[in-house]
């Protein structure tokens, strides 16, 4: 189980919250003018990283907001968690300018209130040091 | 009992022979699917110069983690077709690879819970009629004649409306599979080289021409991936991409018990599967983490959901004990099929995307993946499966027979 650091509420399990695949994938400027190519990438081909993964998470069953979170897909370990719509940090929580292949173009409205106003909550990422180690046994 | 009185050591399977520095072509990913790869390139079509490369001990994956259900009754033509082709290996593999890995044709049940399920779980049975597979509706009558342990009583939560079951599924010893393969292929030439890892490819233009591995460089004319959930990363380091997404599945054991469960009995809707093996463990399974993951483990509360599932349909199991979980590490893809045929690059091959259910499709797997790099094009099995479908839109939605697990 993950323990994941809503900005909004804090520590939660992972069971109130949903996946919502990679993040800093923007909708199509010019959706007419895309070729079939096009299409399928925006549409079927997400990164499908092994090590630092920037991904987007909808807390569910608590505030109802979207963010974003950096983590490691083999250990498991958040490296950050930051809004919507802010650029891709990078492993040790900090901004960096740009980033992979990563998009800091605003983030898909395809799931409706897709930049949440997270006023009160700062907008710099927050670092998580420790332990998110899932509880799941290895064979 | 001291050393010298222990038995001999048993035949070896396969050598353990260092890689050479060229072959006619090389598979990558030592599983299931990697070895019948290399298995039909040698049989059908003569490659024997080739090499399986496996980055860990052969079939350490998927391979040795999965469920081992068998079964062919999926939704669409052109999946029966290829799962239905492998049913009709598995029935004859036993007696070709001269190797008993205990296929047993014990049935395979699909539960239906809600009328939706109902009203899919019926349009299946037809479908699966249609195409020669072996396919039966059962309501919840003939269910509990089946499989007397199962609660159809009608005041749970998610009570049994009926189910489709498929007399000719069953199970078979994954492991021995894995060997079975293996030493057939060691016999006819082909090298299996374990802890060798594929760390990028050399290219001549956009032509694949070697591999890199942390034993050196390895000539090859073709190359067949075969990686599973790996199939991404390697995909990346030939300069192209999949639309896979990989995620870890979580499977249990329980300690033996006697014979309790004579069929296979899988519940899409409250995501639970279960067998007993040969040995007399229970082998129940779940979905996958939502998540991303390599980790080769998942959360803990997927196994406590599957197992309040298992416990409320079979309530003699309430004094089971969970002996050991573990998990692998599945390529899923958006429609629930695999993606099996060419790639951008030339003379570079992708067999990926089986995701939670690609062990029963090993032989067909390795059958058709065979022929396609061995005459650079597909076999009529495998041509729907091309990755051209993602831009095509000819999708193959296997989401109702495909959706838990299995
Ligand atoms: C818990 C669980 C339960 C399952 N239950 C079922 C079931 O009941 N029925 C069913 O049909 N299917 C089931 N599956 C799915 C099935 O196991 C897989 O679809 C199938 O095993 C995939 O093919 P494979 O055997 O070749 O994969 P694997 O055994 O995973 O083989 C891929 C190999 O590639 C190797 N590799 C990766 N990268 C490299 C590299 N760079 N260089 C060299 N080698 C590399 C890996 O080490 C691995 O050995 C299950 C899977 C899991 C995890
Ligand atoms: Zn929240």
């Amino acid at each position: 189980m993950l323990l994941i650091s809503c900005p909004n509420c804090g520590s939660r399990d992972e069971t109130e919250f949903h996946y919502g695949g990679q993040a800093h994938v923007a909708y199509p400027e010019n959706p007419n003018e895309l070729t079939d190519r096009e299409w399928a990438e925006y549409l079927f081909y997400r990164d499908n990283t092994k090590g630092a993964f920037a991904e987007r998470w909808l807390h569910s069953t608590g505030c109802r907001q979207w963010f974003n979170m950096l983590r490691d897909t083999v250990t498991y370990e958040i490296q950050a968690v930051y809004p919507m719509g802010s650029p891709r940090p990078d492993a040790a929580g900090k901004v960096t300018a740009d980033t992979g292949t990563a998009s800091t173009a605003a983030d898909s409205t395809t799931t409706g209130n897709a930049s949440p106003d997270i006023s009160g909550t700062s907008t710099s990422p927050t670092s998580i040091s420790s332990t998110t180690a899932p509880e799941g046994a290895t064979p | 009992m001291s050393a010298d009185l222990l038995p001999e050591h048993p035949d070896f399977l396969w050598r353990n022979p260092e890689p050479k520095s060229s072959y006619d072509a090389v598979v990558v990913g030592g599983g299931g699917h990697g070895l019948a790869t290399a298995y039909f390139l040698a049989k059908n079509h003569g490659m024997t110069n080739i090499a399986v490369l496996e980055k860990g001990w052969l079939a350490g994956g998927n391979m040795a983690r999965n469920t081992t259900i068998i079964r062919s009754n999926y939704l669409w033509d052109e999946s029966a077709a290829i799962y239905e082709h492998a049913l009709k290996l598995w029935e004859i593999l036993p007696e070709e690879l001269e190797y008993d890995f205990l296929f047993s044709q014990r049935g395979v049940m699909n539960l239906a819970h809600t009328l939706g399920d109902v009203r899919e779980s019926m349009r299946r049975v037809g479908a699966n009629k249609l195409n020669g597979v072996d396919a039966e509706w059962l309501d919840p009558k003939q269910v509990k004649e089946l499989c007397p342990i199962l609660n159809i009583s009608d005041n749970i939560r998610y009570p049994v409306m009926g189910a489709t079951y498929q007399p000719r599924a069953g199970i078979a010893k994954h492991d021995h599979v894995a060997w079975a393969f293996a030493r057939k292929c060691d016999e006819m030439g082909v090298d299996i080289i374990q802890n060798c890892e594929v760390t990028g490819f050399v290219k001549d233009g956009n032509r694949v021409v070697g591999v890199k591995t942390n034993r050196g460089t390895i000539n090859t004319e073709k190359v067949g991936l075969a990686a599973a959930g790996h199939s991404s990363v390697l995909a990346e380091m030939a300069g192209f991409r999949l639309p896979i997404q990989s995620h870890p599945l979580q499977a249990l054991v329980s300690e033996l018990h006697e014979p309790v469960h004579p069929t296979v009995v899988m519940s899409n809707h409250v995501h639970v599967y279960v067998s007993q093996a040969h040995k007399g463990e229970l082998v129940m399974g779940a979905g996958v983490d939502s998540y991303n993951g390599y980790g080769q483990r998942g959360s803990f509360h997927v196994i406590e959901h599957q197992m309040a599932a298992a416990v409320e349909l079979f309530p003699i199991f309430a004094r089971a004990h969970v002996l050991r979980t573990w998990g692998g590490i599945v390529d899923t893809t958006l429609d629930a099929s695999p993606i099996v045929g060419n790639t951008p690059v030339e003379n570079m091959f992708v067999n990926c995307g089986w995701g939670t259910g690609g062990f029963k499709a090993t032989p067909a797997a390795g059958m058709t993946f065979a022929h396609n790099i061995a005459t650079g094009s597909p076999h009529r099995l495998n041509q729907p499966f091309a990755l051209e479908r993602f831009e095509t839109g000819a999708l193959i939605d296997e989401h109702g027979a495909a959706a838990v697990a299995h």
